[in-house]
């Protein structure tokens, strides 16, 4: 075993188990947390498959800006604790099997797709994932694309500050 | 690594998503869940553009397929951003409005 399998294998039960700790948490804040790990591991998933500008991007947005904004939105209205009820226990577990059948359809989907039987991934190699080469894919075939999220980010902070103005 | 390890990986981290969206009444659990979706289908993109890459170095040195895969997930994540930002506002509008952020409340739109 090489020591790349070792740290998937390593990084994907970090990446499930706290997946699973997102839902078994009571408490918002503590399921906000687990859910930083979870990009943490996902961004060790992009450094493992050297998507390194990736990997820092998932961080700093994911991890630092948008799990931050969840944080402050829940301190800010402030749930307590016994303000939510849970849902009964037949429908967490019809919830569980149905996502529980969705995960095997598609395994058993993924096991008989014959494109994809044998193939490999490069892992360490290739420069794909490098600031360089994206950079300059980004800001020549993919400039106008570029400009119009710029524009939906204005149009989402004009949004966010109507509907919050309220 | 073959590609189906990646696979699953991301399928679990999907189906764990579903899960916690059908099962937790919490809207910005909920909206978390989504989060969680969306990630694993930025690392199954990731892992799909690793392996067309490697394929495509095999015929040419300097080739740089599979960098468009690089190029989504990252307008994945701006739009993620911008989706989070009026979506938690909707959730704050709503706390406002009914003092609780149950999904349950919301099954009518309206009142």
């Amino acid at each position: 075993m090489s020591i790349i399998q070792v740290l998937f294998f390593a990084l994907s039960a970090f990446a499930i188990g706290s997946a699973i700790m997102v839902l078994v948490s009571k408490n918002p804040i503590h399921s906000v947390l687990w859910l930083i790990l979870v990009f943490f591991a996902i961004s060790g998933h992009y450094i493992l498959l050297n998507a390194q500008f990736l990997a820092i991007v998932n961080i700093i947005v994911y991890a630092g800006a948008i799990m931050v904004l969840f944080l402050f939105v829940i301190m800010l209205i402030n749930v307590k604790k016994d303000s939510e009820p849970q849902k009964q226990f037949l429908v967490k577990l019809l919830g569980v099997v149905a996502g529980g059948s969705f995960l095997t359809l598609l395994v058993a989907l993924v096991k008989q797709t014959a494109q994809i039987q044998g193939r490999n991934l490069l892992m360490k190699d290739g420069v794909i994932g490098l600031i360089h080469p994206l950079g300059k894919a980004l800001f020549n075939e993919y400039v106008v694309p570029f400009e119009i999220s710029s524009v939906l980010f204005l149009s989402a902070m004009v949004g966010a500050v109507i509907i919050g103005k309220k | 690594m073959p590609i189906q390890y990646y696979i699953y990986l991301c399928l679990a981290l999907f189906s764990i998503g579903v899960t916690g969206v059908l099962t937790r009444r919490n809207a910005i659990v909920v909206f978390m869940c989504i989060e969680l979706m969306l990630n694993a289908v930025n690392l199954l993109l990731v892992a799909f553009s690793k392996m067309f890459h490697g394929y495509a170095l095999v015929q040419n040195a300097t080739s740089t397929t599979g960098i468009d895969a690089q190029i989504f997930v990252f307008f994945i994540m701006v739009v993620a951003a911008a989706e989070v930002s009026v979506g938690l506002a909707i959730i704050v509008m709503m706390y406002r409005n009914t003092h609780s952020v149950d999904i349950n409340f919301l099954n009518r739109l309206k009142n």
